[in-house]
């Protein structure tokens, strides 16, 4: 099977973030990059089937600034095949106009089955795959936690809130990816050297037009410093008041 | 003058909150802009008895979709159903961000080359744009967005609109699918509920949630005592939690679970980890119990007991019951 998988570069949730000068982006000085956590899975996933088969091959794509060459080679460092490089320099927030990046690209690579991220944690907009499905004309099953194959048909698994659902759909198809599927596996050292020699190919990134603007990006107000009720079940009575009377939720 | 639109989402047959949600915030918008709501509900034949909740949360009209292939969730026929009615004169379409209105919403957007907001937690039109919040980076930043193109596609976070009645005439129109929902190659072979019927995380106005401080599967007895002693409460738990396979993957919250905003968060034996706070932290009220003061989870917590979950919890439970008595 040919699989591609989109991957983001994004970086390191585990830190306070700063606003940066034109109040529409991050402040990237001082923060950690890497695959955006749902596309690791689906990098996991991808190889995965490839190797449960042993044949095929993994494309990765990553759509954004020179600095994505190091997360495509950490996904080839993982096993991928080989990369696609969609340079555009400024950042893009808006998902349309990256899935059409992404569609042109991936409409002419004959791929079986494409795999993106359920969401990516940073702009976290959970559009993009849907969007490049829809461009392309490809049946999509979104947010799996399952996959598996059967006779040229997808089938997978979505969690539900409560509950799940299983569903179906003719290859060759898109899917994304939500955890539960494969936890990414540590490049190891072989892979990082190998991976220096895989093809990284780069290449104008058609952007398609945006359909809005990103006016601001601000830190969310701080929570109210809240209070210690009590130690042990002694302060039980005194919460129960204040759910009652000061929060108003019993 | 342009009208607002709203999915109501089904599952199983049964109307969701996220469906009165999404009603409420387009009555809402119509109040204040002008213009119908109109409604749409997919589903098996006989979906549209849930016409008459529809209309008394502010529908104008109420367009009806029966046919045996919607019995289950059916994405392809359903986006280009909405596609094909949204492209005559809306203003603003409303879906939820739940699982269903994340995996429809996108493809409606793209299918009318215009802009979606998703996950959006707060929205304003004026004048010719809706300027949208939307949270990302795990919740440590919200973005403004300014949306032109019309309809703009919202989903609205659940629980960032709460449904509120406002009666309207709610007529009802039978429609027909967009092409023959039958052939969709997109098919929901199986639904399957888990755990009985208790409320979702994504309808409880409180949900009680256990962390790795319970110590083992048996104990989430006690978190289910609670919940039940609200009433209106789901479980929750963490991923600690679901990695040990003590609750099942779908009652995770946080960054790569459930997004969650209810009335009433309680958070017994969770430590309180960024990838959890992202998942919670837009709550009303936040309850944290906890045995180490120094957990950061007391840091976003309304109130706070320093003690252990598992005598707590009983006595909490308890005194729950007897206030839901007396009130
Ligand atoms: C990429 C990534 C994604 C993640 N996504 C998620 C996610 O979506 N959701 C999520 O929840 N986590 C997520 N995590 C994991 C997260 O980082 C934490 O590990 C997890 O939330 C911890 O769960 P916990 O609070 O139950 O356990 P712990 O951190 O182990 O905390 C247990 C707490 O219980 C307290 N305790 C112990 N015994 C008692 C007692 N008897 N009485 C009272 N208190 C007691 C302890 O003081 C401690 O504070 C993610 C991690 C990564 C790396
Ligand atoms: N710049 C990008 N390059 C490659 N893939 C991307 C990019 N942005 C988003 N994606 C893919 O689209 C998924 C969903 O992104 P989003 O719609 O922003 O939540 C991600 O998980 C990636 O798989």
């Amino acid at each position: 099977m040919k699989i591609a998988v989109c991957i983001k570069r994004v970086p390191d949730m585990d830190v306070r973030f700063k606003i940066g000068a034109t109040g529409t982006s991050v402040d990237e000085a001082g923060l950690k990059f890497d695959i955006s956590d749902f596309d690791g899975y689906a990098v996991e996933a991808a190889l995965q089937i490839k190797e449960k088969a042993n044949a095929g091959e993994v494309v990765v794509i990553s759509l954004g600034a020179d600095n994505v060459q190091e997360t495509l080679r950490k996904a080839m460092s993982m096993g991928a095949d080989r990369a696609v490089q969609l340079k555009h320099d400024a950042p893009v927030f808006d998902s349309f106009a990256i899935a059409t990046a992404l569609a042109a690209e991936i409409s002419t690579g004959g791929y079986d089955l494409v795999m993106f991220g359920r969401m990516s944690i940073d702009t976290a907009n959970q559009a993009t795959g849907t969007m490049v499905a829809e461009l392309l004309g490809l049946p999509i099953i979104t947010a799996i936690s399952k996959l598996d194959f059967d006779g040229g048909k997808v089938k997978a698994r979505r969690e539900l809130e409560g509950s799940y659902e299983l569903i179906e759909c003719p290859l060759p198809a898109i899917v994304t990816i939500d955890e539960g599927i494969a936890r990414p596996r540590y490049p190891s050292l072989k892979g990082i050297m190998a991976a220096k020699k895989k093809p990284l190919e780069t290449k104008p990134a058609q952007i398609g037009e945006q359909s809005y603007t990103l006016d601001k990006m601000e830190l969310p107000a701080e929570r109210a410093a809240g209070r210690i009720v009590g130690e042990g079940k002694d302060a039980v009575p005194e919460l129960v008041r204040l759910l009652k009377e000061e929060a108003k939720v019993l | 003058m342009s009208n607002i639109f709203a999915f109501a989402e089904t599952r199983g047959g049964e109307l969701r909150r996220a469906a009165l949600e999404a009603v409420t915030a387009a009555r809402q918008t119509a109040d204040q802009i002008g213009g119908e709501v109109r409604v749409l509900i997919a589903g098996a034949p006989g979906i549209a008895v849930h016409a008459a909740k529809l209309a008394a949360h502010g529908a104008d009209m109420v367009l009806v979709v029966e046919h045996e292939a919607f019995t289950h969730y059916n994405p392809e026929a359903l986006a280009a159903t909405l596609a094909a009615g949204l492209a005559n004169n809306y203003r603003a379409a409303f879906f939820s961000a739940s699982a269903q209105g994340k995996d429809l919403a996108p493809r409606v957007a793209a299918k009318l080359k215009v802009a979606l907001a998703s996950d959006v937690t707060e929205f304003a039109f004026s004048g010719d744009a809706v300027v949208a919040k939307h949270p990302g980076y795990t919740g440590k930043i919200v973005q403004t967005l300014t949306l032109k193109a019309t309809p703009a596609i919202i989903s609205l976070r659940p629980g960032a609109v709460l449904p509120k009645e406002s009666p309207k005439a709610g007529t009802v129109q039978n429609i027909p699918s967009a092409g023959d929902p039958s052939a969709s190659r997109v098919v929901v072979t199986d639904t399957v509920v888990g755990g009985g019927a208790k409320l979702d995380l994504g309808e409880a106005p409180v949900i009680i949630s256990g962390g790795r401080g319970l110590k083992e599967a048996a104990n989430f007895a006690l978190v289910e005592d609670l919940a039940a002693a609200f009433g209106n409460a789901a479980v929750g738990a963490t991923r600690a939690v679901t990695d040990e396979g003590w609750r099942p993957h779908s009652d995770q919250i946080g960054q790569t679970g459930r997004l969650v905003s209810p009335d009433l968060y309680v958070a017994c034996g969770i430590s309180g980890a960024i990838q959890h706070l992202a998942g919670m932290r837009t709550s009303k009220t936040i309850v944290a119990i906890n045995k180490d003061k120094e957990a950061p989870i007391f840091k976003i917590a309304d109130y706070g007991i320093v003690g252990d979950v598992l005598e707590i919890l009983p006595v909490l439970t308890a005194a729950v019951k007897a206030a839901k008595q007396g009130a």
